[in-house]
């Protein structure tokens, strides 16, 4: 049997490196251990990968994808069903980050292809990513690379790409790269472009291809970053990954994403890591691996620095929204409704594949208004109240069977069941009340399954839940 | 209530989809509109008449009566330059005032922290349906977003009245500030407290209003019910915003149905809004903008009508001097840009107008620029 402090770890790790879990998974995982699950999370494809034939055959709009709606509720579903929660994390982690917007590319089949690309790439060398990117037709359309030709650059890739995709404004209090820089990089990437755009009208949206148009590739030298040659994008990719910025940066937005609430982005050049050692501890893995994300992740979740960082990050509206329903166990098969559920997580400040800029969302406290709170705290709420959800009838049975009673005991266990939460003594003391407000129904019976189910709703609606 | 000096009130309705202009302010005098409009089209002799020109679309007749009473601006030819025909930029730079990068603040989002700096009324600003426009973002800015007025609110999903009002109770407790925590744990506490702060006041609006107006069903209708209501219940509510259902004017088939369905419902929310606030002698501090993100294409595609610029837009109230402002966008095809109505007038000069004559605001740090004022209050 894992020890309580066991559990409590894993459900940490199955927050931050998935999207939470069952009671009864924490304990399955807590007996294989700690560090075999970090194993099995890092090889998502010895999992099997979900199950789509049967939801096509559900939901027959899906077939073509093309609106926005539509791939967000997909997304959703597999979100909360997939068997390779880290593949599906490390994809939202990456399109926080490698942004591209529905505003722009109006066609939400594109950039699923996207993430299917972070899918596959996401855990692997982070050359191969950026190589992939840089050939993503919603990203080449998103950054107007497709827009920059010889003897005329738009600079708009080649500045985010060193900006926001992989190196950084500055570091340590100097910049990373120089206006020039930028101007090489947009040269090194002209005639990387997309295949002719096909009329909407009247067949629908057709996906783009990458192609390289070599008669509108700029063949004279460049110097970028103090390397001179004539560079063609992928010589760019490979200069960038070897400089210590990259490391930096990779490092800092993992540590941000899966361990502990940074400064924004934009604050980095200045500001130093939140846990310098932490973050030499991943440039130096980064290095040591040839950059491989995989290598990376192996380091921080075996790391103190991790495992001690529990509850030092705001859930963002995706983690409160699949999270939630993870443990609620709904939408575990198709069924109507999962349109509204996937606009739940809009609703809370997250319009997935369309963030408000190229810089993604910000993050951590700035999730929260008054507005998307009241969000955040009924959504949950409601799902938690409904005792007919399998993952609630599971949390009273497991009280029933263990005779849990007292106000007491049932805060405490409640609390351990949702997924080894910690409130702060005053929050408890008022859960208790609460709870102790309900009498002392008998286990077994409807009332104490309401009650119960009350006592969800209150833990739920606590500051300590908005933090994972 | 009295008519007192009060502060000025403004309300905002957004027609989401891309409102199509030329069969709403139809050109009805100008031979290249049926011409660009062999399908599509507001019949020869049906628009509701202003000036021989132009008149407004048949459906439309409780604010043909407004602009007739001298009370609606009508702002022709609106828009912004390199116009942008995707629905989410175009209104992304109406909300965020930024046509040439992507910014994240809302107009009114600064508007409501100039006008109230140190949230001493976290109801200043109020938006009715699910999720907040940009329009209203801004960091630290507190805005109510309200999907259902009956029964806006925290744990709204306890049924039971004695069960909620005591999880209430213990919600107001358990995020009551303590001291030692961390000060993001201190801004929950700050926001949890306000938002049921808010939750508590709005919910006294239903019953403290009673009306002889009868709104219709439809979702405009009703959310502007509620901002009547709110507005009616004196909490201090500064700036409220609502929108038309997602994309609901995008027109691109079956359009003449679908377009004079969703004027009737749209006129008669404006024009029971007035006659509601004018019931309750509260409509001389209200003045309501009513807008879109772009127009749409002058010639029809034979059942509807493509994204195009150039809209239209119109400003109401007791304040408003009643006209027409900016030229009409001329329909020949020399002076299309790309088969779209070119603009005559940037939407900055709307709100800027909007702001300092009828806010008392300086509306240059909020709209990011200077603009030329029609003076239409």
């Amino acid at each position: 049997m894992p020890t309580n402090q066991e559990i409590a770890q894993m459900a940490h790790l199955m927050r931050r490196a998935g999207f939470g879990a069952t009671y009864a998974e924490l304990e399955q995982r807590a007996a294989d251990g700690y560090e075999a699950t970090v194993e099995e999370l890092l090889n998502p494809t010895a999992q099997p990968d979900l199950e789509m034939d049967i939801l096509e055959r559900h939901f027959v709009d899906w077939r073509e994808m093309n609106a926005l709606e539509v791939n967000q509720a997909y997304w959703t579903y597999r979100m909360i069903n997939t068997q390779r929660p880290l593949q599906e994390k490390v994809a939202l982690f990456w399109h926080g980050i490698l942004c591209t917007g529905n505003s722009k590319c109006e066609h939400g089949r594109q950039i699923q292809l996207q993430l299917d690309m972070f899918r596959e790439l996401g855990m692997g060398n982070f050359d191969i990513l950026l190589k992939g990117l840089s050939r993503d037709p919603a990203m080449v359309f998103y950054l107007d690379n497709c827009m920059s030709h010889k003897g005329s650059i738009n600079e708009n890739w080649g500045r985010e790409l060193l900006e926001l995709f992989a190196m950084g404004v500055g570091m340590d209090g100097h910049a990373n790269y120089s206006e020039d820089d930028v101007k090489e990089a947009a040269r090194a990437f002209t005639g990387w472009t997309i295949t002719n755009a096909i009329p909407r009208y009247p067949y629908g949206r057709y996906e783009s291809g990458f192609i390289y148009n070599p008669y509108d590739h700029d063949e004279e030298d460049k110097t970028f970053l103090g390397e001179t040659g004539n560079f063609n994008g992928d010589d760019i990719v490979e200069i960038i990954c070897r400089q210590p910025s990259a490391a930096r940066f990779v490092s800092r937005h993992l540590y941000n994403f899966f361990v502990a609430d940074e400064v924004q982005v934009p604050a980095w050049q200045n500001t130093p890591p939140r846990d310098p050692e932490a973050i030499a501890l991943l440039e130096q893995t980064y290095f040591d691996s040839g950059y491989n994300l995989t290598a990376m992740l192996r380091v921080l979740f075996n790391s103190d620095f991790f495992k001690n960082a529990r509850f030092e990050k705001v859930k963002s509206p995706t983690e409160v929204v699949i999270g939630t329903m993870r443990l609620v166990q709904d939408f575990t098969a198709p069924k109507l409704g999962l349109q509204p559920l996937a606009n739940t997580i809009r609703y809370m400040g997250q319009d997935l594949m369309n963030p408000p800029t190229v810089e993604g969302w910000h993050t951590g406290a700035e999730w929260i208004d008054s507005g998307t709170l009241v969000e955040r705290i009924n959504f949950a709420a409601d799902q938690v109240g409904n005792t007919s959800l399998p993952g609630i009838q599971e949390i009273v049975s497991r009280l029933d069977s263990e005779q849990v009673t007292g106000p007491d005991a049932i805060v405490d266990r409640c609390l351990e069941l949702v997924g080894a939460y910690e409130l702060a003594p005053e929050t408890r003391d008022q859960l208790v009340a609460y709870a102790g407000g309900n009498g002392a129904p008998a286990p077994g019976t409807p009332e104490y399954s309401e009650a119960i189910a009350q006592t969800l709703q209150l833990i739920v609606s606590t500051q300590e839940y908005q933090f994972a | 209530m009295t008519a007192t000096k009060k502060d000025p009130v403004l309300v905002v309705l957004q027609l989401s989809g891309g409102n199509d202009a030329l069969n709403t302010l139809v050109p009805h005098g100008d031979p290249l509109y049926y011409d660009n409009r062999p399908s599509v089209r507001v019949p020869e002799g049906q628009a509701l008449d202003i000036n021989g020109y132009v008149g407004l679309n048949p459906n439309m007749g409780p604010m043909k009566r407004l602009y007739d009473e001298g009370k609606m601006a009508i702002i022709q030819g609106v828009g912004y330059a390199n116009p942008n025909r995707s629905h989410f930029r175009s209104m992304d730079i109406w909300h965020t005032c930024e046509p040439d990068k992507q910014g994240t603040e809302g107009w009114l989002g600064r508007a409501i922290r100039e006008i109230d700096p140190n949230k001493e009324n976290v109801l200043t600003g109020v938006n009715f349906g699910r999720g907040l426009p940009r329009a209203l973002a801004a960091p630290g800015v507190p805005v109510a977003s309200v999907g259902n007025l009956a029964t806006y609110g925290v744990l709204t999903g306890i049924e039971a009245d004695e069960q909620r009002t005591e999880a209430l109770d213990i919600f107001s407790k358990m995020y009551s500030p303590t001291i030692g925590r961390s000060s993001v744990v201190d801004y929950l506490s700050q926001t949890g407290m306000d938002a049921l702060k808010g939750a508590d006041i709005l919910s006294t609006a239903p019953e403290m209003y009673s009306s002889s107006v009868e709104y219709g069903d439809d979702v405009v209708a009703q959310y502007m019910k509620n901002i009547a209501q709110v507005h009616l219940a004196g909490f201090g509510t500064r700036i409220l915003y609502t929108t038309a259902p997602y994309n609901s004017f995008d027109t691109h088939a079956g359009e003449l149905a679908a377009h004079a369905k969703l004027w009737q419902n749209t006129s008669n929310a404006v024009g029971d809004f007035m006659d509601d606030l004018r019931e309750h002698d509260a409509s001389d501090n209200v003045t309501l903008l009513v807008f879109t993100e772009f127009g749409r294409r002058v010639h029809d595609n034979g059942s509807g009508t493509d994204h195009g610029s150039g809209g239209v837009a119109f400003v109401i109230g007791e304040n408003v001097k009643g006209g027409l402002y900016g030229e009409y966008p001329s329909l020949e095809e020399d002076k299309l840009l790309e088969g779209d109505l070119h603009f005559n007038n940037d939407f900055r000069s709307i709100y800027t107008d909007l702001l300092e004559n009828w806010m008392g605001m300086d509306a240059q740090p909020l709209v990011n620029g200077q603009f030329e004022k029609f003076n239409f209050v």
